[in-house]
């Protein structure tokens, strides 16, 4: 018998910030203590608050641990597990409390969070089918194998559950198209892809609480009357496929996968196959060649995967994270709760992985139609180092930025596509004064270029020439004219590519042109980056007024490019500086400043 | 499904349901560009120029995957259509080469024509070109990668159509490219060197290396031809530049090969212009050979072979023909041979498909392919046994491969992994010579579990009480050791066969030189009648030949013991019409066959032969063999060939002939289609189509025939041979190929045999016992598919180890 559960969070942002080492060194102490038999610890799901990590959450003394280091260990263990004390020093400091914070419903990050599909993430042992089952688990399924498979359909439509995928497109719509295709075999697929650069929601979800998904892929199998299903997961995340084929295991066993499930006369396989690095694999029918067994190309559409997908039978194809939600819709009163929250038009909650310049970075699950201000300020603690919003990157390669002036955008599916951007994964990349939107629209294509399948010429020629435009605007060889063809090229190859990944590829051109103009036209005509982040387009210039020589910028610089003697204002000689930032970031009187070359004057803002 | 209407640039139009809008388009005659359609390749969609405007869509739709929808509304060539064009042709020219004025493809390149069309000359991007090495590593042709768009109909065709599978799109992105695995060399890569992918680029990628830098698309002559290979006789184009042939490509859309070929047809061509090629008569003399004219030559002939008949009676006299020769030849040689007073008149096709002929007579009463190569794409089913089609037969392997992507069952019984067997639904690894066990015990298991057609049976055939008690016999239990088979492989083999609503069987037995097996074909006859797969469509029995006129010349009545059309020389009236229109007094004794006489039964018998286009020196053993004992111990031997072959080098005449590109004549495929073939070249030198040179002959033996050409011939022939009686030049050249029977002149040629009744009337059962003579190798199959002149062939010499064992590698897995 327990006398403690240890929630060590095991996921991605945690696991950087070297949370292996810190289990291991509390291993360490419990043992060198003899009491290692009295608690159960559990490298289990994200919290989602990864810039405080490593974190241990303490049940059922609901206590908060984060910012852990391996040596805090024999702290924590002779203070609060031995002696009954909370380490206070271990808890959640910041500027947004008075007091350090003991547990979730006083930790500021988590004040506007819904936890839906991230129920279960950090609180139950992936592993553990039996905690799953006692948090409510497989108890919506069963639900659903006693209703008739278009009225699950129809639960799922009214709900208005949309796709988490990024097109948004109904789901009880989709699966609706599914269950009425004529064909006695039929396939559920999970796309768990999840090829976004910075995206790891679904892996959140896939390693913190893999029964959900299987729970999801039941109750779909049974609503379009699928037999077989795949989850097709990236190779990067061998630890989710770990996890999956555990679930899948002890499902099995419970006879709650196989034949004649509980009895009902429902079969339904699950197989699970792994990515191999391909970006295209997430759109859906380059997924469905790549089951297959072959290169992972689209096809075009139609046929739709609704009729004609794996194998040429009738498929549904859905998202991770809409699949968590399934079951919380087909739960008893499920649906009822599902749509009390979001807006009219997207329901429900949304994950989003917040990044970039934000104080509070991880994972956030909060109710559709929260603003973006909220978001920035209220859920992400505000911009790092006091600085200005200036815009935000919504959908990652295919998706858009919002300007700071529409800061009160409400954030669902049809408003950030009439701002231009996509919900997308549920990607956000917050920026500040410092972020360069040439720089930015140059970073996601030269990832959407190198992950083109190659199949139509729009997607593999266009985004290569629209790469080179924005390279050479960004050196400093842009003319007038490259706008136009920028303009030009982006929408000949959004009018006419095969697949969504050519279809969206010029979207971060498009909205930084759309909303930053000056400073594409600052790069070309002015050859200046104010952003700093251009190399060949800025100085470094160290205000002298403010400056108060402490050196620590001499010392940071790689090439001594800074003269300047103690006490003295200090000097960058422009010759030998390769800006590489690493004076900026010592400075502690924020005195680097950002010119236009070989002026020092008409500093940026 | 009601048709549904649509309007397409401002006109209204009908369509029937899953029409695409670009076949839409393309039935009012609106011209939208493509690069990556092919008809046979659907689903692409990838190279996004045929694009259109549909009202009401987010954005451009591709038309050529798009299947109209009631009352779409399209605009083909909108601004907005327009642009989009424009964008994909120049970020294609922004990445391709414009070396037009030297590009072999100037003047048929697809790319060319559109940029001609849109106005897009060049691009200004100004980034990066691609610079891949060419691949110049085969023989046949040269990949020029930097010319690719990718539209990837080359995969399409290399995958699916033909199967050999030895490219397909590689890397990602701007570095995305087309080729072998690991950027292996095509040579060492399991292409087969088939051409398709050469003949379906649209622009300069690919290009045959014999044809560069010989002509301009528009310098040249274009003749229609039949391939002079094997019996499938596709539909071959012949380009021709200054009497020479630069280039072959198939012909588009026949119901032969389609748009097909294999490497034999598209590259096996070289050799007509050989410095070999007999060009004038030679006459030996004192062991040396000499130049005399025609004269001289016919006159020597003529001197000798009626001294041998003075001395030993027409007996001794043998006509030998070729496989290969056209029908006009081997009519006018069998009727010269019959008008000197014998008829000892054989091709080396007695040799080889004997068993399938005798068999075929016997169990049906006509000897020929059942149903035509086309319905093969159809069927539901197909038996492989002792046969392997992809490799003697191409275009059938094609064509399996088709019928099994659209779900027919594919049963391969063979000891080896022959082609194909990676599409097997059922692969039966059996032992050697005990094919007929597995088709005895297979029939067995068919009767057992009531899979016969008992309506088929009872109507149509006789002898079936005896062969189900003599099958009864076969349970699979008691043959599995013999074949090596367990029984359960047996019964799910025989139940796919029977099962499927038509099943075709396909076999090579016959094409076995070492003496194949008449058991085996009497077998699967007996399979055949007890599905009821005889009488329809894309069922049937195929035994496919192996030379392109084998099937001809045995319906010319180049056969000891039948004239034209299998009419026997023992029938009274059969001699009496011919006697009739020849005028003269055939011999009622049957003649001796060529394996009588090579087999050294009655090799005494024989003192002068006249050989046509045959060399059985080099097919029985070579120099030292028994064969060309014989035939140096013979009083007197004349030549007639292309080449000086081992066998010519041993005649006392030689008589240089026309070679296939340099005459007109037909020749009659394995599904029985007669097909005339064009010449396109000039014969070398003295060199004579073989019919003009037998007619001559014939005229120096005081014999009065009188033909102004081929036409003529093919005339005459058709009035005395009843399957043949409604083909004439005429018909051949409005209609095409037609298949006999055609009886008369308003009837459509019969595509598959006995829907009415058989040969015989009603198909007979045999009862088959005992085990088979070994089917040889893969090795054999090839040598009988490929003639001789493959030997002088300097493009696939070069690589005929690369493409003889590419086949085996391509086809092996």
């Amino acid at each position: 018998m327990y006398e403690k559960h240890l929630m060590i969070c095991g996921a991605t942002g945690c696991l950087s910030s070297g949370s292996n080492a810190v289990e291991e060194a509390l291993v360490e102490e419990l043992e060198k203590h003899g009491i290692k038999d009295k608690y159960r610890l559990v490298m289990g799901g994200c919290p989602g608050f990864c810039e405080v990590g490593p974190i241990i959450v303490v049940y059922p003394d609901e206590v908060f641990y984060c910012r852990l280091k391996p040596k805090d260990m024999s702290e924590l263990v002779e203070k609060h597990l031995v002696g009954g004390e909370i380490v206070e020093r271990l808890l959640y400091k910041g500027p947004d409390v008075d007091a350090p914070a003991r547990f979730y419903d006083t930790i500021p990050f988590y004040a506007k969070q819904k936890f839906n599909v991230l129920r279960n993430s950090g609180i139950v042992d992936p592993e553990s089918i039996d905690e799953y089952i006692m948090r409510g688990g497989y108890r919506a399924f069963t639900r659903a194998l006693n209703l008739d498979p278009a009225a699950v359909c129809e639960e799922v439509k009214q709900a208005g559950l949309r796709g988490r995928g990024g097109a948004g497109f109904s789901t009880g719509l989709k699966w609706e198209f599914t269950n009425k295709a004529p064909g006695d075999k039929k396939y559920v697929v999970c796309n768990a892809d999840e090829g976004d650069p910075g995206a790891f929601m679904d892996r959140s979800i896939l390693e913190g609480d893999p029964h959900s998904i299987l729970e999801g892929m039941l109750i779909c199998g049974h609503a379009v009357g699928a037999s077989e299903g795949y989850i097709y997961c990236r190779a990067e995340y061998p630890l989710a496929i770990k996890r999956l084929r555990i679930a899948i295991e002890q499902a099995e066993e419970y006879g709650l996968l196989g034949e004649n499930i509980l009895g009902f006369g429902y079969n339904f396989k699950l197989h699970i196959k792994e990515g191999a690095g391909a970006f295209v694999c997430g759109e859906e029918t380059a997924l469905l060649a790549s089951i297959e067994g072959k290169r992972g190309m689209p096809r075009p559409r139609p046929p739709f995967p609704a009729q004609s997908g794996l194998f040429g039978k009738p498929t549904t194809i859905n998202n991770v994270e809409t699949l968590a939600n399934v079951p919380l819709i087909l739960k008893e009163g499920g649906a009822a709760e599902f749509v009390k929250i979001g807006t009219e038009g997207s329901k429900g909650t949304k994950v989003f992985a917040l990044a970039g310049k934000i104080r509070n970075t991880g994972l956030c699950e909060v109710p559709m139609g929260i603003t973006i201000r909220e978001i920035i300020y209220d859920v992400g603690g505000g911009i790092k180092g006091g600085r200005d919003f200036k815009a935000v990157q919504a959908g990652g390669p295919s998706g858009g930025c919002i300007p700071a002036e529409q800061i009160d955008l409400p954030i669902d599916y049809d408003s950030l596509n009439e701002a231009g951007a996509i919900m997308g994964s549920g990607g956000l990349v917050v920026m500040d004064e410092r972020t360069c939107m040439v720089d930015l629209a140059r970073y996601f294509l030269s990832f959407t270029q190198k992950e083109s399948c190659g199949k139509c010429t729009p997607c593999r020629e266009g985004t290569k020439r629209m790469l080179e435009i924005l390279n050479r605007i960004s050196e400093g060889q842009g003319t007038p004219r490259d706008l136009d063809t920028l303009d030009s090229l982006a929408a000949s190859i959004k009018d006419s590519s095969l697949c969504g990944l050519g279809q969206t590829c010029p979207n971060p051109v498009l909205s930084t042109i759309r909303y930053f103009k000056n400073e594409y036209e600052e790069h070309i005509n002015e050859h200046y980056c104010r952003a700093g982040v251009c190399k060949e387009l800025f100085n470094y210039w160290i205000d002298q007024e403010k400056c108060t020589g402490c050196t620590a910028c001499v010392r940071a610089c790689p090439v001594d490019a800074i003269e300047g003697e103690k006490k003295e204002p200090h000097e960058i000689i422009q010759e030998l500086c390769t800006r590489c930032g690493s004076c900026i970031e010592k400075c502690p009187q924020d005195c680097i400043l950002i010119t236009r070359v070989g002026s020092e004057a008409d500093v940026s803002n | 499904m009601s048709a549904i209407n649509i309007k397409v640039d401002g006109i209204e139009i009908e369509v029937e349901p899953g029409t695409t809008i670009l076949q839409a388009a393309r039935q009012l005659g609106i011209d939208i560009p493509t690069f990556c359609y092919d008809p046979e390749l659907p689903s692409n969609g990838a190279c996004r120029i045929c694009v259109v405007e549909v009202e009401k869509a987010r954005s451009l739709v591709a038309s050529c995957v798009a299947p109209v929808a009631p009352g779409m509304v399209i605009h083909t060539e909108s601004e907005r259509v327009v642009s989009a064009r424009k964008a994909v042709l120049t970020l294609m020219v922004a990445n391709h080469p414009l070396d037009c004025i030297t590009c072999q493809k100037t003047g048929e390149c697809k790319l060319q024509d559109y940029c001609y069309r849109y106005g897009v000359s060049d691009s200004d991007f100004g980034g990066e070109v691609k610079e891949l090495s060419h691949d110049d590593s085969n023989a046949f042709f040269i990949r020029d990668m930097n010319k690719c768009i990718l539209c990837g109909v080359c995969v399409g065709k290399c995958q699916d159509v033909v199967g050999a599978g030895a490219i397909d799109f590689t890397r990602r992105g701007f570095v995305a490219n087309v080729g072998p695995p690991y950027e292996d060399r095509i040579e060492d890569s399991t292409c087969v060197f088939c051409g398709l992918c050469i003949d379906s680029c649209p622009v300069g990628a690919l290009t045959p290396k014999y044809l560069l830098g010989r002509g301009r698309p528009w310098e040249v002559e274009k003749t229609e031809t039949i391939c002079p290979y094997c019996s499938i006789g596709c539909n071959i184009n012949l380009h021709v530049k200054d009497n020479e042939v630069i280039e072959v490509t198939p012909v588009d859309n026949n119901p032969v090969n389609r748009g097909h070929l294999c490497v034999k047809g598209k590259f096996g061509w070289d050799y007509l212009k050989s410095r070999d090629r007999l060009t004038k008569p030679l006459v030996k003399s004192n062991g040396v050979f000499v130049e005399v004219s025609w004269g001289e030559a016919l006159g020597y002939i003529v001197d000798q072979v009626e001294e041998v008949i003075a001395r030993y009676g027409s007996e001794a006299l043998m006509g030998l023909c070729s496989p290969k020769s056209t029908n006009e030849e081997s009519y006018l040689f069998q009727k010269l041979i019959r008008s000197l007073g014998t008829n000892n008149i054989d091709s080396y096709t007695r040799h080889c498909h004997a068993p399938a002929v005798d068999g075929m007579m016997e169990a049906f009463g006509s000897a020929a392919l059942t149903n035509s190569i086309e319905e093969l794409a159809s069927t539901e089913a197909v038996f492989v046994i002792a046969a392997d089609p992809a490799e003697s037969h191409p275009i059938i392997g094609y064509r399996i491969r088709e019928a099994v992507r659209k779900g027919a069952d594919l049963i391969i019984a063979d000891p080896d992994l022959i082609g194909l067997t990676d599409l097997a639904s059922h692969y039966l690894s059996l032992k050697a010579g005990s094919e007929t066990e597995l088709v005895n015990a297979m029939a067995n298991v068919i009767l057992e579990e009531s899979l016969q057609d008992q309506a088929f049976i009872d109507k149509r055939t006789e002898g079936f009480a005896e062969f189900e008690k003599a099958v009864a016999d076969y349970a699979p239990q008691s043959v599995t050791e013999k074949t090596g088979l367990s029984e359960d492989e047996i019964r799910e083999a025989a139940r796919a066969y029977a099962s499927a609503n038509k099943a075709a069987i396909i076999s090579t037995v016959g094409i076995d030189h070492a003496g194949g097996n008449e058991k085996l074909v009497l077998a699967l006859a007996n399979l055949a009648l007890l599905t009821g797969n005889l009488g329809k469509e894309s069922a049937g029995l195929y035994l496919p030949y192996g030379e392109n006129n084998l099937q001809g010349v045995s319906d010319m009545g180049a056969l000891p013991a039948v004239l034209t059309g299998y009419q026997h020389v023992k029938e009274k009236a059969v001699r009496e019409k011919f006697n009739r229109a020849w005028g003269v007094e055939i011999d009622k004794k049957p003649g001796v066959s060529a394996a009588d006489v090579f087999e050294n039964k009655k090799k005494n018998l024989i003192k002068a032969m006249l050989i046509l286009d045959e060399n059985p020196v080099s097919c029985l053993g070579g120099d030292d063999s028994d064969a060309a004992a014989l035939l140096k111990n013979l009083d007197f031997l004349v030549v007639q060939d292309i080449f000086m072959t081992e066998t010519a080098a041993l005649a006392d005449v030689v008589l240089p002939a026309a070679a296939f590109a340099e005459q007109q004549g037909t020749y009659t495929n394995t599904e029985r289609r007669v097909q005339l073939s064009y010449p396109a070249v000039e014969a070398p030198g003295e060199a004579y189509p073989g019919w003009a040179i037998i007619a001559e002959l014939a005229g120096w033996f005081g014999l009065e025939w009188n033909y102004n050409d081929p036409g003529d011939i093919f005339a005459e022939m058709a009035s005395l041979t009843p399957q043949y009686a409604g083909i004439s030049y005429e018909r051949l050249t409005e209609e095409g190929g037609l298949q006999w029977p055609c009886p008369s002149d308003n009837h459509p040629g019969t595509p598959y045999l006995y829907e009415g009744r058989f040969g015989r009337g009603l198909g007979l059962f045999t009862i088959v016992e005992g085990e088979t003579a070994p089917v040889p190798g893969v090795g054999l199959t090839v040598k009988g598919a490929l003639s001789d002149h493959v030997c002088q062939c300097q493009s696939l010499n070069m690589s005929k180890r690369s493409v003889i064992s590419n086949y085996i590698n391509a086809n092996r897995r």
